[in-house]
C-alpha cells in the first residue's frame, strides 16, 4: 500500500501539523512515512501545502506531481491542485470559501464542512482534526489508535489534556463528510 | 681579551640572565630593533614561571610573527589572517583547563579580524590576547595598517596618511575594554628595561588571570617598533615611537578586574 | 532496534551530532538549516553528553573556530547552508592544508549570490573540487533521506579522523525541511581529554611532558618542502580515492540507461524509475553517495557492459554531469537533467528528459 497525499490550505489551517500527525500515525503502524512541506515553484502562490506519504515500502520521491489524495482548504489550492489528483483518485475539500467547485469526473470528490464544525464545537484550532477525521472515514488507512498515538508524539506533554478533544473532532468529521460524487 | 679570559667569565656562578627553555634555539626571523623577539621571551617566561609549559596551546597569526611557531616551545596554531580569537575560543572552550593564548599584529587584529577580535571580547572569553601595534604591515612590505598614526607615510600612504581619504587610527585597545567581557586590558611596550619590566608584570597577569578563570578576556597591547618598516634606525625608531605613537597610544592598564581605571 | 521519531533532516542530523560524540558544534543561523543549532541549543548538550554549543558571530567564525577544535583533537563540525559555505572556503582551504579532522554540513539553496532559499544542488563544483585555494579535496557525503543525515554523522566523523581531513555531508533544502521515520543510533560516549591525546598524537593540546611540542599550520615558506607536502596530500587523495568510493545501484543488472542523481534527485529519480519501467523502459539508477571520491571506474564499467546512455539528474545547471562524461569518456550518449535555482524538478519531468534527450536520438 502506498497513499500519496496533498493537504492545502491557508498558513494557520494546520495543514503542517494535520501532515505530521497522519505521519506519525503511520509510523505507530510501521509504515514509511514522508512528510515534505511547500517547496518549488508552488510555493509562491501564498498558501501552506505538505506532501505526505505513507507506505508499506521505502519511500521513493518526497516530491510529487500526482497524488492519490488531495486534501483542498482554500481556492487557491482548489486552482492548483484539483488537475494533480490521478483518475481514480481522491479530493476531499472544505467548501468554506470555495467559489468554484471540483469538476472532474475522473475521481471520487468528498467534501467536509469542518470550518462550520469547528465553529459548532467552539474552537477553531480543531478544524484540521475535523478534515483528519472526514479523510480517515473515506480511506481508513490508519487505525484510530494509532491516530491517538500519533498525536501524542507530535503534541508536546503539556497538551496532551487536549487530545480527548482531537479525539471528539476527529470522529465529528467522520460523521459529517458527504459523498459529492464518485467513479462508480 | 684571550680565550682563556673568556672561559673564565662563563661560569654557572657568573650567570646573569638566561633565555627560558620555552624559545627554541632557531635565530629569530625579525629584523635587529625589532620588538617581537622580546614579546615572544616575555610571554613564555611568563609561561615557564608559571609552570603551564605542558598545558599551553598558542595561535600564531598572519604577519611578521606568522613563524611565531617557530619560536615559541609550546604546542601552536597557526591561524588564518585575523582569526585566532575564533581558533582560541574554541580551544579554551573545548579544553577549559588549558592556558590559551593569541599573538596578533595591528593588520590582523584590528583591521581583517575586528570581528573575531569584539566578538571573543564580547563573549569573554577566558583567553589571552596580546596585540603587537606597530602601527603598519611589516609582513608584506609596509603599507598603512588600521593603527598607522595621521600624517605617517607608509606603502599605501606615500603622502602620509589623511584622515579624509584614509579614516583615523584605530584605538581597538580601547575600544574593547569598554566590553563588559574583557576583564583586563593593558597598553605597554618592550623598548627599555623598565618597559621591558612592566610589560612582563601586565603579561603575568593576564596570564594569571586566566588561572584563575577571570571573568573575561585579558588583553594586552605591546606598542612596538618597525624600524625597517618606517624606515629608521632601530634607535631612532624608538625616540619616534616615544615621541609620536606613544600620545596616541599612551602606556599603562586601561581596565583591571573588570573595572575600567582610565 | 533504535529509537524511532519523526524528524526533520536538519533535526535528524543535530540529533546524530550530539548521538555521535561530538565535543563542539560552532555554527550561524542561515535558512534552510536553522534547525540544526535551533534543535542543539533546545537539547542542552552540555548536559546530555558535555558537548560545546556556540554560535558564533559568523560563518567566518564558525569554520575558524573548527580550525582551533579539530586542532586539538576533539570532534568539531559546522553546519551552513550555500552562501555560509562560500565563505568558510577559505577556513577550509587552511584545514585541508592543516590536515584537519572536520565535519561541515551543507544544506544546499539556490543560487548564485543571496539567491532562494529553496532546495538546489548546485554547490556541487565548489564542494567536490576544491572551493577554496589550493590544490585540496574534502570527502562528501550525500545523504538522500532523513535517515542518512543521521546515519552519514558518525560515517562522517570516521572518515575525518582516519585520514586527518575535512569532511562534508552536502544536503539540500529538501532533505533538510522534510520529515521522515529515522531510527536513531545509540549514543557513541565522547571521548575523554586522555583518550584524545592518545589517539592523536599530531593534535595541539598541550605539549606533552617530557616530548616535543607540536605545530598545526598550513604554511611553509620553502617551496621545496611546500611541493613536497602537497605530493603527500595527493598521495592521501588517491588512498581515498581506492577505498572511499561509496555509491547503491538500484534496477541496474538489466538497464539499457542509467540515471546518475544524488540527494534528492536521487529520490526523485527513483519514482522516476518506477514510472519508466511501467511503460516498459529498462531504467535503472546508479545513486552517488561519495560525490568525492566519485565512481569513475563503477560508471565506466557500466559504459563498458552495453547501457546506451546516462542522465545526469541534479537540481543544477550541470556540473555532477561532466563527471559522468569523464568516467564515460565518450563511448556512449550523457546528457544533463535539472531545474535551476531552487526549483525542485518532479519524476515526471525526469522521465521526459530521458525520452527526449537520451532515448529519442
Amino acid at each position: 500500500m502506498t497513499e500519496e497525499i496533498i493537504i492545502a490550505g491557508f498558513g494557520g489551517q494546520g495543514v503542517l501539523s494535520m501532515g505530521k500527525i497522519l505521519a506519525y500515525s503511520g509510523i505507530m503502524q510501521d509504515q514509511e512515512v514522508s512528510w515534505m512541506p511547500s517547496y518549488g515553484p508552488e510555493m509562491r502562490g501564498g498558501t501552506a501545502n505538505v506532501t505526505v506519504i505513507l507506505s508499506d515500502e521505502r519511500i521513493s520521491s518526497p516530491i510529487l506531481r500526482a497524488y492519490d489524495t488531495a486534501i483542498i482548504l482554500n481556492q487557491q489550492s482548489m486552482d492548483k491542485f484539483e488537475d494533480a489528483v490521478k483518475p481514480g483518485g481522491t479530493l476531499l475539500y472544505d467548501p468554506n470559501g470555495i467559489s468554484r467547485h471540483p469538476k472532474r469526473t475522473d475521481i471520487n470528490i468528498y467534501r467536509v464542512e469542518a470550518a462550520k464544525k469547528a465553529a459548532e464545537m467552539g474552537n477553531i484550532k480543531i478544524f484540521n482534526m475535523i478534515v483528519l477525521g472526514a479523510y480517515l472515514n473515506i480511506k481508513p488507512i490508519v487505525k484510530m489508535e494509532n491516530v491517538i498515538k500519533g498525536l501524542k508524539k507530535s503534541l508536546p506533554e503539556r497538551h496532551h489534556k487536549l487530545i480527548p478533544l482531537n479525539e471528539d473532532a476527529i470522529n465529528v468529521g467522520m460523521k459529517s463528510v458527504e459523498t459529492v460524487s464518485t467513479t462508480v | 681579551m684571550s680565550e682563556i679570559a673568556i672561559k673564565d667569565i662563563i661560569k654557572t656562578e657568573n650567570l646573569v640572565y638566561k633565555k627560558t627553555k620555552l624559545m627554541t634555539d632557531k635565530p629569530l626571523s625579525y629584523c635587529p630593533g625589532c620588538g617581537h623577539g622580546t614579546a615572544h621571551r616575555l610571554i613564555m617566561e611568563v609561561i615557564e614561571e608559571l609552570g603551564k609549559e605542558n598545558d599551553t596551546i598558542g595561535i600564531a597569526p598572519v604577519g611578521c610573527s606568522v613563524l611565531a611557531y617557530e619560536f615559541m616551545n609550546v604546542d601552536m596554531q597557526e591561524a588564518a589572517h585575523g582569526r585566532a580569537p575564533a581558533l582560541a575560543t574554541a580551544i579554551k572552550r573545548l579544553w577549559p583547563d588549558k592556558v590559551v593564548f593569541t599573538y596578533q599584529g595591528d593588520g590582523d587584529l584590528a583591521a581583517i579580524g575586528t570581528a573575531e577580535t569584539i566578538h571573543a571580547c564580547n563573549r569573554g572569553e577566558k583567553i589571552v590576547i596580546i596585540f603587537i601595534n606597530n602601527g603598519i604591515y611589516g609582513m608584506t612590505g609596509g603599507q598603512m595598517a588600521p593603527t598607522t598614526l595621521v600624517g605617517m607615510k607608509t606603502s599605501t600612504s606615500p603622502y602620509g596618511r589623511d584622515v579624509s581619504l584614509m579614516g583615523n587610527p584605530l584605538k581597538i585597545t580601547e575600544l574593547v575594554a569598554q566590553l563588559p567581557g574583557t576583564y583586563f586590558v593593558s597598553r605597554q611596550a618592550v623598548h627599555t628595561p623598565s618597559a621591558v619590566r612592566k610589560a612582563k608584570k601586565a603579561i603575568r597577569k593576564a596570564f594569571q588571570n586566566q588561572l584563575d578563570d577571570a571573568p573575561g578576556i585579558n588583553f594586552v597591547e605591546v606598542v612596538s617598533n618597525c624600524n625597517s618598516g618606517w624606515k629608521m634606525t632601530p634607535v631612532d625608531s624608538n625616540i619616534w615611537m616615544e615621541e609620536n605613537m606613544f600620545p596616541y597610544y599612551p602606556l599603562g592598564d586601561i581596565k583591571v578586574d573588570g573595572e575600567i581605571i582610565k | 532496534m533504535g529509537e524511532l521519531r519523526l524528524m526533520k533532516g536538519n533535526e535528524a542530523l543535530a540529533e546524530a551530532i550530539i548521538r555521535a560524540g561530538a565535543d563542539g558544534y560552532f555554527g550561524y543561523p542561515i535558512t534552510p538549516q536553522s534547525e540544526v543549532i535551533e534543535y542543539l541549543t533546545a537539547e542542552k548538550p552540555q548536559e546530555r553528553t558535555g558537548m560545546v554549543v556556540l554560535q558564533a558571530e559568523s560563518e567566518v567564525a564558525s569554520i575558524n573556530m573548527l580550525y582551533g577544535g579539530g586542532a586539538t583533537g576533539k570532534k568539531v563540525v559546522t553546519s551552513s547552508s550555500s552562501p555560509g559555505i562560500s565563505l568558510m572556503q577559505e577556513g577550509l582551504s587552511y584545514i585541508a592544508g592543516a590536515e584537519i579532522p572536520v565535519l561541515v554540513v551543507n544544506v544546499v539553496r539556490g543560487g548564485p549570490g543571496l539567491g532562494d532559499i529553496q532546495p538546489a544542488q548546485s554547490d556541487y563544483f565548489q564542494s567536490t573540487k576544491g572551493g577554496g585555494h589550493g590544490d585540496y579535496r574534502l570527502i562528501v557525503l550525500a545523504p538522500s533521506s532523513v535517515q542518512e543525515m543521521s546515519d552519514f554523522v558518525p560515517v562522517a566523523f570516521d572518515l575525518a579522523f582516519k585520514y586527518r581531513n575535512p569532511v562534508m555531508i552536502l544536503s539540500d533544502g529538501a532533505i533538510g525541511q522534510m520529515m521522515e521515520k529515522v531510527e536513531l543510533f545509540d549514543t557513541i560516549p565522547r571521548l575523554t581529554d586522555e583518550e584524545v591525546k592518545e589517539r592523536y598524537p599530531w593534535a595541539t593540546n598541550g605539549k606533552p611532558k617530557g616530548g616535543e611540542r607540536r605545530i598545526i599550520t598550513s604554511l611553509d615558506l620553502d617551496p621545496a618542502k611546500m611541493e613536497e607536502h602537497n605530493r603527500h596530500l595527493q598521495e592521501k587523495y588517491r588512498k581515498i580515492e581506492e577505498n572511499e568510493v561509496r555509491y547503491e545501484e538500484f534496477q541496474c543488472d538489466d538497464a539499457e540507461y542509467i540515471l546518475v542523481a544524488y540527494g534528492s534527485s536521487a529520490r526523485i529519480a527513483q519514482k522516476a524509475i518506477q514510472l519508466l519501467r511501467e511503460k516498459g523502459v529498462k531504467v535503472g539508477l546508479l545513486r552517488l553517495i561519495t560525490l568525492w571520491p566519485f565512481p569513475y571506474k563503477r560508471i565506466e564499467e557500466l559504459a563498458a557492459k552495453g547501457v546506451k546512455g546516462f542522465l545526469a539528474v541534479e537540481m543544477s545547471a550541470g556540473q555532477m554531469v561532466e563527471d559522468v562524461q569523464l568516467a564515460v569518456n565518450g563511448k556512449v550518449k550523457v546528457a544533463h537533467f535539472g531545474r535551476l535555482g531552487g526549483i525542485v524538478h518532479s519524476p515526471e519531468e525526469v522521465v521526459e528528459a530521458l525520452e527526449q534527450k537520451i532515448i529519442g536520438e
